[in-house]
């Protein structure tokens, strides 16, 4: 325990560190927003990648591989291809450059400059003003869970001490502090993964003999005697099989989490903006490359380890020399989000616990300083100075009130919300993101056809839409919210169709496969008959594209 | 495949390196393709703006 805490205080001590150098370095709003816009490429897409996953991205989407096995890996491949490949090289130029023509400092700044629209952009910069404290919070429960397990921290303080400490440099030093923090956690988190696969794979005896037992155990009715019927896996029939086509499962782990996630990450405001932190598109170019690895080590290890350990929990000795005997739910104590923990726990050695425990502390606090800056900089400058055109003489201190308003909002949330809220809390924010942003952003950097009505009534259109979907009929996220019950009596409208018909099934369908192509749509139809921009607007829009 | 017993799966597990690949050797063949610096951008919109 103490070698834990002696190794907590030099990671804390090396952030605050870093923190500091971004507050000296932060003299003015564009250091605070953008980071001078001069940020190396491989700090940037380590702070693009550490953001992007959480620590429930690697525990408990790595439980969740553990239980479903290799169809997560699809999400993998969506995190490289879309996350990475596509939002660098098609968007992340655009929005650079589109940004840089525009003046834009934030996401929400540079969807108002594009559609002339103040609405558009104190719009969208109260959603995610409103909205990211709830996902920030799921980030800070898990953590805060994790502090309280590993170094005996009550909770609440656990919640208060996280909070401070990436409140302190994420207020003073703004995107510096933001980014270089997230850059060295990044580099934790990768070395500690990397270490976790070899291993995995190492005692498994190598890539196609790991695999190979993955796939005779779930033929093992001794291996899958305790998990025989469990509702989660419905439609399963093994770790290296897909589900069975249309059933709830099926829907869960392919819409809501290889295409909902795979596909949101796009939208997300606090990883779009970071394209504008950089000089030029060779800084891009190069975070392509950092960024696919960084990702493929983070995703990849996380769900092919998650499967893997169910070989090693029946067959390998822990570090006790016991034998399991069980799978890893059992080994998990019948908890997806334990499972991850209990692996590291009973099978690594000590140090390689207390390093995992610093890299799950990495991938939470680098995803809640971008969410607390993100929600920080949309309240300040797209909500109270743009939005409400408030006279602002010292954009700084407004921004870093801002910052602390929505730390605050996020700590009373992690206060307020269950811990089963987390999962749901992240897939709400990514649903609400996707049908959101996701087309007057798409559309705003690649049609010139698109017009402001058009804009604005996709990003209301797809907001109302994506809300409906998930507070009434999409029952995972509707019936831990209680909206529907407390209207309706029910979960959710459509949790009294019985078992095994299309509309049971359909609750589980991801709202997004609905509201973003209606967003879509709406964005195309409108566009077709209002006023188009002048050629002047688009000109200044374009002027930099080529 | 691989001990993967679906070739729907081995083709994930394959497509999220191959992904990987893809992002190692664009870096690698557009390393130093800069385009235009933000610093100029920038410059250029603000003597636009001046001549407006």
């Amino acid at each position: 325990m103490s070698e834990k805490i002696i190794w907590a205080v030099v990671y804390f001590a090396i952030v605050i560190y870093l923190g500091y150098r971004g507050w000296k370095e932060t003299k003015v709003a564009s250091d605070y927003m953008l980071a001078g816009r001069q940020v190396h490429p491989f700090i940037m897409s380590m702070s693009y990648g550490s953001t992007f996953i959480s620590t429930s991205a690697i525990i408990g989407f790595g439980g969740a591989a553990a239980m479903w096995g290799f169809p997560l890996l699809w999400l993998t491949f969506f995190n490289i291809f879309f996350g990475i490949f596509v939002a660098f090289v098609v968007f992340g130029k655009r929005t650079r450059r589109m940004g840089s023509a525009l003046d834009a400092h934030t996401f929400p700044e540079l969807l108002g400059r594009r559609y002339e629209s103040r609405f558009l952009q104190g719009f969208a910069g109260a959603i995610i003003f409103l909205f990211m404290p709830v996902y920030a919070a799921a980030v800070l429960i898990g953590v805060a869970r994790l502090l309280e397990v590993n170094l005996g921290i009550p909770y609440n303080v656990a919640v208060f001490i996280f909070t401070a400490i990436t409140a302190i440099y994420v207020i003073t030093g703004g995107m510096k502090a933001v980014m270089y923090t997230d850059a060295f956690q990044g580099c934790l988190m990768f070395v500690i993964m990397a270490i976790f696969v070899f291993w995995t794979y190492h005692w498994l005896g190598g890539f196609t003999s790991a695999h190979q037992q993955l796939t005779d155990l779930a033929l093992n009715p001794a291996a899958t005697e305790a998990i025989k019927g469990h509702p989660m896996l419905r439609g399963w029939r093994g770790w290296t099989q897909g589900l069975d086509f249309g059933t709830p499962m099926w829907l869960v782990v392919y819409t809501t989490i290889v295409y909902g996630v795979g596909i949101g990450v796009l939208a997300q405001p606090q990883l779009a903006v970071r394209f504008m932190t950089v000089k030029s598109d060779r800084e891009l170019n190069r975070g392509v490359m950092y960024g696919g690895i960084f990702l493929m080590f983070m995703t990849g290890v996380a769900f092919v380890v998650g499967a893997l350990s169910n070989v090693v929990f029946f067959k390998i000795p822990d570090i006790t020399g016991k034998v399991l005997g069980q799978v890893a739910f059992i080994g998990g104590d019948k908890n997806i989000d334990k499972i991850i923990p209990a692996y590291v726990t009973n099978y690594f050695p000590e140090w390689f616990g207390t390093f995992f425990l610093l890299a799950m502390f990495a991938a939470a606090m680098s995803t809640l300083s971008g969410q607390f800056h993100a929600a920080g900089t949309s309240l300040g400058r797209d909500v109270y100075e743009k939005g409400l055109g408030a006279r602002v003489t010292n954009v700084l201190t407004v921004n870093r009130i801002a910052a602390l308003v929505s730390v605050l909002l996020a700590m009373a949330c992690a206060f307020v919300l269950p811990e089963s809220i987390i999962a749901k809390a992240t897939a709400f924010f990514f649903g609400l993101c996707s049908a959101t942003f996701l087309p007057v952003f798409i559309l705003g950097l690649t049609w010139k056809g698109v017009t402001k009505i058009g804009g604005i009534a996709s990003m209301l259109g797809g907001f109302a839409v994506s809300f409906f979907l998930l507070m009434f009929l999409h029952t995972p996220v509707s019936a831990p919210l209680g909206i529907c019950k407390s209207l309706f009596g029910v979960p959710s409208l459509l949790a009294s169709y019985a078992p095994g018909t299309t509309g049971f099934n359909m609750q589980f369908l991801d709202p997004n496969i609905v509201a973003m192509p209606v967003a879509f749509i709406i964005a195309w139809v409108v566009s077709m008959g209002t006023a188009k921009f002048e050629d002047k607007h688009l000109q200044k829009c374009w002027r930099f594209m080529a | 495949m691989f001990g993967i017993a679906s070739t729907e799966l081995a083709l994930a597990y394959l497509l999220s390196i191959g992904a990987g690949l893809l992002c190692v050797i664009y870096g690698i063949v557009k390393y130093n393709d800069t385009g235009p610096m933000t610093e100029e951008l920038r410059e250029a919109a603000e003597r636009e703006g001046e001549k407006a």
